[in-house]
């Protein structure tokens, strides 16, 4: 099974509350199918900021200035969107932020667009390269265990961190006439 | 290109802070950074060395972490066209605390003096305000500058946008702090956050 499924996930709830309890006040985000149902529940929160980007690189400079006013802030985005940032990624490491980040990964699961390859297969080198650290849920019942993991040393140890959240998770995206 | 009534940049800077009371001041890469440097230095000041184009979105982060205090962006034209989507997001989100200016000189100081798009066809006023800030004006004389000065305490009926024409003079560098964490702790410190 690689294609999305239609039915609502449990984990996109599991990372709200992960969200919640690390007291996560500003998420910028650039739409994504993968984290539709995390964004529609961040809007709805009383206690977060959603913040709609033009493009990825706004998020880290937002967070930056988030991190310095006293608030903690999460971006979320999807892997070609990760390569848009890299130049700002320089706050991270200059800044020391508690930078966390959830990506959504296309291209390398069953992808049907290839332009969604190239940029999903460097994605995690580019995190690296950058000084982020990387962790990876592929399934389910592991989300909510790598999520909270990252966010704790993301925020308690300002030790950048992205997790990926696979393309295997989230299903293929299906391109119908 | 040049033309009459440019503003002295300096000058500008030093009348946007003089009476900044709590104010945080945002520096984009570049003379910006020394205009506000020179003005001063303050432990609100976030004055940037790199990340070029995200001036707008670190006053942005800031404005709505602390809604109740100003945060002025204080940049030039081509770090502004470098994070020109930045003026779409701000004018989704409507920070009311949040006044940005640009200080136009039509090139890129840094770099030799190569001309930017604002010397030819960019208007950034124009862009600003069709972003959906919609208190957004061009400044000409340092009496309009002093009217922005005072607005932007105003806490209350932001977002507002300035551009400022001012004249190409490279002045003598006034360096900033350039360590980024020292900056950013200060900045923290001074609103009651101690280090982790």
């Amino acid at each position: 099974m690689h294609a999305r499924a239609d039915t609502a996930a449990a984990w996109p709830e599991e990372i709200f509350s992960i969200l919640q309890r690390f007291e996560v006040r500003q998420v910028p985000y650039v739409p994504d199918a993968g984290h539709s149902q995390l964004i529609q529940r961040v809007l709805g929160s009383p206690s977060m900021r959603g913040v709609a980007l033009t493009t990825e690189e706004e998020g880290v400079a937002l967070l930056a200035g988030a991190w310095a006013g006293g608030q903690r802030g999460v971006l979320l985005m999807q892997s070609s969107g990760v390569g848009n940032c890299i130049n700002m990624f320089s706050l991270v490491q200059i800044f020391r932020l508690p930078f966390f980040t959830l990506v959504t990964m296309r291209g390398e699961w069953g992808e049907f667009n290839p332009w969604q390859v190239p940029m999903g297969s460097n994605t995690q080198a580019v995190f690296e390269l950058s000084g982020i650290k990387v962790l990876r849920a592929s399934h389910p019942d592991e989300v909510r265990e790598v999520v909270e993991a990252g966010a704790a040393q993301a925020y308690n140890a300002c030790t950048p961190t992205a997790v990926l959240l696979s393309q295997r998770l989230i299903g293929a995206k299906v391109f119908t006439k | 290109m040049s033309k009459a009534n440019l503003l002295d940049r300096r000058a500008v800077v030093a009348e946007l802070l003089k009476d900044r009371k709590g104010a945080f001041a945002v520096g984009g890469l570049g003379a910006s950074t020394y205009d506000i440097a020179a003005a001063g230095d303050h432990d609100r000041n976030f004055y940037l060395w790199g990340g070029m184009g995200g001036a707008v979105m670190i006053g942005l982060g800031l404005a709505l972490a602390q809604p109740t205090l100003p945060v002025i962006v204080i940049t030039g034209d081509g770090e502004m066209l470098m994070g020109i989507g930045s003026l779409a997001t701000v004018g989704l989100q409507q920070p009311k605390n949040l006044s940005i200016i640009v200080l136009d000189n039509e090139a890129y100081g840094e770099t030799g003096g190569q001309v930017s798009h604002t010397a030819a066809s960019a208007d950034l006023v124009g862009v600003a305000k069709a972003c959906g800030i919609t208190d957004s004006k061009a400044v000409s004389t340092m009496a309009e500058v002093e009217a922005f000065a005072s607005s932007l305490q105003d806490v209350t009926a932001g977002p507002r946008f300035a551009s400022a024409k001012i004249d190409a003079a490279n002045l003598e560098r006034v360096l900033s702090s350039r360590d980024g964490t020292y900056i950013v702790n200060r900045i923290r410190g001074s609103i009651g956050h101690t280090p982790i």
